[in-house]
């Protein structure tokens, strides 16, 4: 299998190399076919499935076992971290076989890619690439028990057809349960995906309906759900550690014997730093091992660690924000390029410069990262809260030294995601000091102010655009500077810019119909881990362009929604291929499947703006913004309405959000997901900073790390589902709803003061 | 000392300082009651102390001695508290990390002033993040449930 690292990179430079499906080989059976379905790849559409490590796996004897009482289990192979896809998939293999839902049992899967498929939940991806292949896997199993049937009662296969957990022989009306099938099914081999029949869409129970809850509901009402954070295991001992305060630092002392006098600590160990580029490996420092979380928390503030804080040391927020503003000013490399920008601005009637700043940000999920690990006879045994289970089970086995195959990765529910637990650090903390001792079952438990301090950031941006204006007020020119460290310093030597996997996020595939327009990056260093966050770069390349829109069109005296259409332009597919320079990341997708298309974009945005009831006139200190972006191939629209009061106070009456994910397999999930994000970006435009300070992270805990609470707004979130056949590929949700919050909200808070906040977040900036 | 949990009789001898919150998940492995912040800020832990709403993070053990803890795993033997059922009627849980906690809070709320009005409920619901960005449907379920507490 493809090193993780590898993949990333290689799906970053790759264009329209992916095939489709893997196919699952096996014998072909013979059946003919009800007239309402159709075969199977005639209906199928290309997707990045095939490029990820593991690709894509359908065969129903990896997915599926039935039990002689009927009971299905279905696999689930993605972590759930509050997306819903562990319940969505199955959902959808359950659908296609003709399962009753009552009866379907879920199990997850441990990390396996080479018998599963990718696990890599992250990126918006699980529905968008497993929605055919568990339609295949659901088709498939109930063609293996239909011709069970057809063979036990010596008839064609045209003559049975499976109907809510049973088999009926039409002509006769007698039955078979799943049940009594379960066994001759089994044994039969996986057939042909060229046999395979899917439903027609008509006949649908579960897949498009939202009626269907999560399958860990009752679970999570009763306290019963269990999460990274909550494993026991007999005669488990509870870790923290102590973590370098900056990035590559190193403990010089500690004492030792304080922490072991705290009563319940058993053990003090050092973990090495690892040089960057350090992919997820810890950050070392010093762990405490004890008999309950307490006392090692306990023993750890005995432990009075000295710091040699490094090259990092001199990370400082306010001082890097004045280097990123200056790269941001001067030429910088272009990625891509269309006309000719300086002559078209040197010629401009008007120019328009602006710049927009976002601060580092914090998953800070609501679970702080946690993992248990076990090491038995050379085999290490993990339970944790990750989001890459296979990704984990490969850092695990490095980490220690094991074959992949002797390390088991069972994934618990995560209590939020975000992309923080993507990074298996944690894990690997807990796998080296299982090893210290002796291999005994230790859980690392990283509490809030580990989590806030050491995370993996979301990117700090500064954003400098300006645009050319002609006589008319058309917009002739728009140059673009986006100055952001990259993710992938991470992974190798720091490129200290954007690369194209984060310059595809929503900046060089822009739709503008600008005959001149210039992408460029800049240069900034990572002084710190930077990580992917929901809709990760999305969100400051949104921010800047969707400002500049409102800014532009407040310039002009035009009505914001108007114009926000006009730089979109007329419904076309918009091909950038050729004008970028440095190859463009379509989210690891091929460009055929999912193109650039502005006519459903125009189309979000109309949606949202008439929800909202756009143009209604609204009392003073009141207004409406709107904001588009498509991430994740999704392509989505907000309206936020805002009440500014006269002391700056901000609150958020109603939201509305268009939302275009192609085929929408459970809508009531995606509903809960553009909620969040809501909340989520309201959060980002409200309150959300990272500052760093002589390399230390300023924020500890809730107190200065603000996070959205109940009433601040955003509790009237109205989502608006583009309705599509399943045709048309489902694209992602569980990040695309976040990036247009923020310019949009801040559009309405210029429509109802007059001031424009570029500098997020807010803060008080309205009461000053 | 002598405390009871979910009506049995406990007892504890280590650290008093220790907050009830790793008593209750690493001794007993209650687990249901989340460890979100450590220091008051986020309400995942929140259980019921003599029937009304704490932190348990924040509470040490020797200040528990003799009280009664209501933990989520207590709040109904069959998990059909209203709060609970309003929670599944509105589908409100995505990670349901919080959730816990939040149904905790409400139920406390509800048990003290099932009038309360849109803007108590707020407040008092305030105390507890929901980092999935929840809030809408859990005051849906706030005041679905109080209509039948
Ligand atoms: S863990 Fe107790 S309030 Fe956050
Ligand atoms: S449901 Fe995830 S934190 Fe509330």
């Amino acid at each position: 299998m493809k090193n993780r690292t590898q993949a990333i990179i290689e799906n970053v430079s790759r264009r329209n190399l992916l095939k489709g499906i893997v196919s699952g080989g096996g014998l072909v059976m013979a059946a003919q076919f009800l007239p309402t379905m159709a075969r199977a790849e005639e209906n199928l559409y290309n997707t990045g499935a095939s490029g990820m490590p593991g690709g894509a796996v359908w065969d129903p004897h990896v997915y599926v076992s039935i039990d002689p009482s009927g009971t299905v289990t279905i696999v689930t192979h993605r972590s759930e971290m509050g997306t819903g896809s562990r319940t969505s998939l199955p959902m959808v293999v359950a659908d296609e076989m003709e399962a009753d839902w009552a009866k379907v049992k879920i199990i997850q899967a441990p990390g396996d890619e080479q018998k599963y498929g990718n696990q890599d939940t992250d990126g918006s991806r699980s529905i968008r690439h497993f929605v055919q292949p568990m339609r295949l896997c659901g088709a498939a199993t109930r063609q293996m028990l239909e011709h069970a049937a057809a063979l036990a009662w010596g008839v064609s296969d045209s003559d049975v057809r499976a109907q809510n957990h049973k088999v009926v022989h039409i002509p006769s009306g007698k039955s078979m349960g799943f049940g009594e099938l379960a066994v001759a099914a089994a044994a039969l081999p996986t057939p042909s995906m060229k046999s395979i029949v899917l439903k027609d869409p008509s006949q649908f129970r579960y897949i498009g309906k939202g009626k269907v809850s999560i399958t860990d509901l009752r679970d999570i009402t009763m306290g019963k759900a269990t999460y990274g954070q909550d494993i026991h295991v007999d005669g488990m001992k509870y870790a923290v550690v102590a973590r370098p305060p900056v990035v590559l630092g190193k403990a010089v002392s500690y004492d030792a014997a304080a922490a072991m006098k705290v009563p319940g600590v058993i053990k003090v160990v050092m973990i090495a730093p690892t040089p960057m580029p350090a992919k997820f490996a810890p950050l070392g420092g010093v762990a405490v091992i004890a008999n309950n979380t307490w006392a090692a928390i306990r023993g750890r503030e005995a432990l009075n660690v000295k710091w040699d804080d490094g090259p990092n040391a001199d990370y400082d927020s306010a001082t890097f924000k004045q280097g990123m503003a200056e790269q941001a000013r001067k030429p910088g490399k272009i990625e891509r390029n269309e006309g000719d920008v300086d002559a078209a601005l040197a010629g401009a009637a008007k120019v328009i410069e602006r710049e927009y700043y976002i601060p580092h940000g914090h998953h800070a999920t609501m679970e702080p990262p946690a993992a248990t690990v076990r090491i038995v006879n050379g085999k290490a045994e993990v339970w944790a809260c990750v989001q890459s289970p296979g990704g984990t089970r490969g850092d695990v086995a490095n980490t220690l030294g094991l074959k992949e195959s002797d390390v088991t990765v069972n994934v618990t529910l995560l209590g939020g995601g975000f992309g923080r637990k993507s990074k298996c650090d944690f894990v690997l903390e807990a796998a080296l000091l299982s090893r210290e001792m002796g291999g005994a079952p230790v859980k690392v438990v990283w509490t809030r102010e580990d989590d806030i301090q050491h995370g993996f950031y979301h990117s700090v941006s500064y954003q400098h655009v300006t645009a050319g204006l002609d006589a008319s007020g058309k917009v002739i020119a728009w140059r673009h500077r986006s100055v952001s460290p990259s993710l992938m310093s991470n992974f190798m030597p720091d490129p200290k810019r954007e690369s194209s996997l984060e310059l595809g996020l929503g900046l060089i595939d822009t739709p503008f119909n600008v005959p001149n327009l210039r992408l460029e990056t800049g240069e900034a260093v990572a002084k710190t881990r930077i990580g992917w966050f929901r809709s990760v770069n999305n969100i400051p390349h949104a921010f800047a362009m969707q400002s500049m829109v409102g800014e532009l069109a407040a310039e002009l005296g035009r009505d914001p929604k108007d114009f926000l259409l006009e730089m979109i332009g007329p419904a076309r597919i918009v091909d950038p291929r050729s004008t970028v320079t440095g190859g463009l990341w379509n989210y690891g997708d091929p460009w055929d499947t999912y193109p650039v298309d502005t006519g459903r974009m125009r189309a979000v945005v109309e949606r949202a703006a008439k929800e909202a009831g756009w143009g209604k006139k609204l009392p003073k200190g009141q207004g409406l913004g709107i904001a588009v972006q498509r991430s994740f191939l999704s392509y989505v629209a907000t309206v936020v309405h805002v009440v500014v009061d006269k002391d700056g106070n901000v609150s958020v009456p109603r939201v509305d959000t268009a939302f275009d994910a192609g085929y929408v397999v459970n809508p009531e999930r995606v509903r809960s997901q553009v909620e969040g994000a809501a909340v989520m970006g309201l959060s980002l435009a409200k309150h959300t900073l990272i500052t760093f300070k002589n390399g230390r992270v300023e924020q500890n805990n809730f107190s200065d790390y603000k996070v959205l609470r109940i009433g601040e707004g955003a509790m009237n979130v109205n989502t608006h589902i583009m309705a599509h056949g399943i045709d048309v590929p489902s694209s992602g949700v569980g990040e695309p709803g976040v990036p247009p919050f923020a310019p949009a909200f801040f559009n309405a808070v210029y429509a109802a003061t007059g001031k424009r906040i570029r500098d997020l977040p807010l803060g008080n900036q309205l009461s000053a | 000392m002598q405390l009871k949990v979910n009506k049995q009789s406990r007892t504890f001898e280590g650290d008093p300082q220790m907050p009830l919150l790793w008593f209750l998940r690493d001794e007993l492995a209650l687990t249901g009651t989340k460890f979100g912040c450590g220091v008051g800020l986020c309400g995942a832990c929140t259980v019921h102390v003599d029937g009304k709403a704490v932190r348990a993070c924040a509470i040490s053990m020797s200040d528990t001695a003799g009280k009664s803890v209501t933990t989520i795993e207590g709040l109904s033997p069959d998990g059909n508290h209203p709060v609970q059922k309003a929670w599944r009627a509105e589908n409100v849980p995505q990670c349901g990390y919080c959730q816990p906690g939040q149904i905790m809070q409400a139920a406390a709320l509800l048990a003290e002033n099932k009038k309360a009005s849109d803007a108590e409920i707020q407040e008092t619901m305030a105390g507890n993040i929901c980092r999935c960005g929840c809030y809408q449907r859990i005051f849906a379920a706030i005041k679905v449930a109080a209509k039948e507490v």
